[in-house]
């Protein structure tokens, strides 16, 4: 197999694998732009894909599998509001308890509902959502370079991962161009003055974290339906905080949210080809290495070593009127 | 004047708040039970037949409740200086590696007793160390010590998996843990403790770390309220402002804090690593830290309040344990939806109850 291919290979999956970063990032980017420290970004991943694995299990449908998932990760959402905007919780806290609630809710139902060992049933391939073949694609495909690019890596995705990419300039641009945007970036760095201007912080927050719980909910869905055929124990695996640091290491930006969550799906795609592989003169590489590697870099980018990583100023602080 | 504000006696704060928090979490949890379509109350009483019914039960219970104690020690030393350490998990992870490098390199020389105190020793030291890294990031570069313990977590867990896969793992075998270690390297039941209550321990690996995790619980109160740098501590964790204009240094209080709260839960290391399995395995601390964090809340940060909230979370643990056996349909993860209801009522929702506990006290008050 010539180098091409396995780049294209590579390629391939870095999408695959990218795709559920993008979209939980983008959803802590909406929480956290407004204050909310959101922790529970693995639990509403969790929660939405089981709730859409269920559905669209039940329906047949991949659609309603996807309604499924955005209202359940919603709701996860608004719980998270009502325990730090309305009680003024502990945001960390909340969302830590919500990872642990969602994390074992998802096993314990779905063995009461399906009794096997908390997986859902294997979907049918029209309750999924397939590859989309784009136009021209077969009639490039033997194109040097360019075809099998078009063909393998931009072609044959699911709609879902079309719509990744769409949701990158429509988060810029809601959160730039729109007066909720402007109102949303101002109420994560000082409440007050928001307040002072007769807009309401709670109600502002609340949308916040629904725009979140929208945004989990399609990742949610792309884990469950679109690339597996069923909900597994755990499957969001650690993806959540992997979102986190992408978050983190992008500087609370959506372009560059999408851009370092391509980068950890390439490291994570690349230790999946490299698993047993040996590099010459260093021998094999161990795929642990890679798989600390977003966490490192985010440490190393925290501490101020390769730029400043500046959170919103009132993040994690709940808001008091009185004072 | 909000009711935030109004002061409430110490019985209310400290005693009923925490219990209607609890109280409001074990009920949800009931509602699940009986959601699925299994009796809430035939379920309690499976679980607490489990957890305390026989000298094993109880043992079982005992020797969750050690893992927790020091887990949720160390969550709140940390807590009382103001920093929410969760990296608990990764810090008893790495301790494991303290003790187990202990045990393999004295277990064939010396008994039991001698290794000891330098596999607690190594243990607290590898679990500080851990902490180290995003206590000094937090004291001198400003990145915040929640996301730092996170990744942490997350580093300590490729670390250690790759150690045990590469490194440490017997020549020859498949499963990615280490020889187990001699008797030198194993720490002894606690048979005669569960013989003076006139019950056997059976299998039970109930052992001596649980009376090192109350020896700790002791000198934590000691550290934290009769010492100067308790005192320190906890001012730095009421108001940073004011402890660092009162002249306590910030980067070193913090820095401390978090090696002591690594250390705790490094030592936790020693019940499993030590005392049950008598070898490093990988994942062996199973979600102890977390369990830590709901311990801590629920415990109010205090030795004697861990000391009930770890049993109770032993309870839930072995007690689960017996219920899954007997209640098939409810899976052993209903402990941690159990666990989640608690950290999120205990914690996060700690004063939802207070306003109407207020104006409920002001009436009685007034008569």
């Amino acid at each position: 197999m010539d180098y091409y291919d396995l780049l294209i290979s590579i390629l391939g999956s870095t999408i695959r694998l990218s795709i559920p970063l993008i979209f939980t990032a983008l959803a802590g980017l909406f929480s956290e732009r407004a204050g909310i420290f959101d922790i529970g970004l693995e639990g509403k991943m969790l929660a939405s894909a089981f709730a859409a694995a269920c559905v669209a299990s039940i329906s047949g449908s991949p659609w309603a599998g996807l309604g499924a998932g955005i209202v359940v990760s919603v709701v996860v959402g608004l719980l998270h509001g009502f325990a730090s905007i309305t009680n003024r919780g502990n945001q960390i806290v909340s969302g830590v308890a919500i990872n642990f609630l969602m994390a074992g809710l998802t096993i314990v139902l779905g063995q009461a509902w399906f009794g096997q060992g908390g997986r859902t049933p294997t979907l049918a391939a029209t309750a999924r959502f397939s590859g989309i073949t784009l136009p021209g694609a077969d009639a490039i495909r033997d194109v040097p370079f360019i075809g099998p690019l078009y063909a393998n890596v931009i072609s044959g995705n699911n709609i879902l991962t079309y719509l990744a990419f769409l949701t990158v300039p429509i988060s810029w641009w809601i959160l730039y161009r729109t007066r909720f945007g402007l109102r949303l970036r101002a109420v994560g760095e000082n409440p007050g003055a928001v307040d002072t201007a007769g807009i309401s912080v709670e109600w502002l927050r609340y949308r916040s974290l629904i725009a979140a719980g929208i945004l989990c909910g399609f990742s949610g869905t792309y884990l469950a339906i679109a690339q597996s055929a069923a909900f597994i124990n755990n499957m969001s695996a650690g993806k959540g905080y992997i979102a986190l640091a992408a978050l983190i290491f992008a500087k609370w930006k959506p372009v560059p949210v999408m851009f370092t969550c391509l980068l950890f799906g390439f490291l994570d795609a690349f230790a999946n080809f490299m698993q047993g592989k040996a590099v010459p003169g260093i021998g094999e590489v161990p795929v642990q290495i890679f798989q600390a590697l977003p966490y490192i870099l985010t440490c190393i980018l925290l501490a101020g070593f390769i730029g400043v990583a500046k959170p919103p100023k009132a993040g994690g602080v709940p808001y008091t009127k009185e004072r | 004047m909000s009711t935030a504000s109004v002061p409430l006696p110490n019985w209310i704060t400290y005693g009923l708040i925490p219990l209607l928090n609890l109280i409001v979490a074990f009920l949800i949890s009931g509602l699940v039970v009986w959601f699925i379509g299994e009796s809430p109350l035939d379920a309690l009483v499976l679980l607490l037949q489990g957890a305390l019914g026989s000298g094993e039960g109880i043992g079982f219970t005992l020797y969750y409740a050690t893992s927790f104690i020091f887990t949720g020690l160390s969550v709140a030393v940390a807590i009382h200086a103001g920093l929410f350490n969760i990296g608990s998990e990764g810090q008893a992870y790495v301790g494991g590696l303290g003790c187990a490098l202990v045990a393999l390199t004295l277990d064939h020389y010396v008994p039991w007793y001698v290794t000891m105190p330098f596999a607690v020793i190594g243990a607290a030291i590898f679990g500080a160390l851990w902490a180290f890294i995003p206590a000094w990031l937090q004291a001198k570069r400003g990145s915040h010590v929640v996301i730092t313990t996170i990744m942490f977590n997350f580093i300590a867990s490729a670390m250690m998996n790759f150690l045990l896969v590469h490194i440490l793992i017997v020549p020859g075998k498949m499963a990615p843990e280490t020889r187990t270690f001699l008797e030198g390297g194993q720490l002894p039941k606690l048979g005669w403790l569960m013989d003076m209550f006139g019950s056997t321990i059976g299998a039970a690996p109930l052992n001596v770390s649980f009376l090192i995790a109350l020896v700790m619980c002791f000198l934590v109160w000691v550290l934290v309220w009769r010492t100067k740098l308790g005192y320190e501590m906890r001012t730095l964790g009421l108001s940073p402002t004011a402890a660092v204009y009162a002249g306590i240094p910030y980067a070193r209080t913090v820095i401390i804090a978090m090696l002591l709260s690594g250390g705790l839960a490094g030592m936790m290391a020693l019940n499993p690593v030590m005392g049950a399995s008598a070898r490093l395995q990988v994942e062996f601390v199973l979600g102890a830290g977390f369990v830590g964090i709901a311990v801590s809340l629920m415990g109010r940060n205090h030795p004697l309040g861990i000391i009930v909230a770890a049993i109770l979370f032993g309870i839930l643990y072995q007690g689960g344990d017996a219920l899954s056996f007997d209640m098939p349909n409810i899976t052993r993860d209903m402990i941690v939806v159990i666990q989640g209801l608690v950290i999120l009522f205990a914690g996060a929702l700690e004063y939802m109850f207070r306003p109407a506990l207020v104006r409920i006290y002001q009436t009685f008050a007034r008569t």
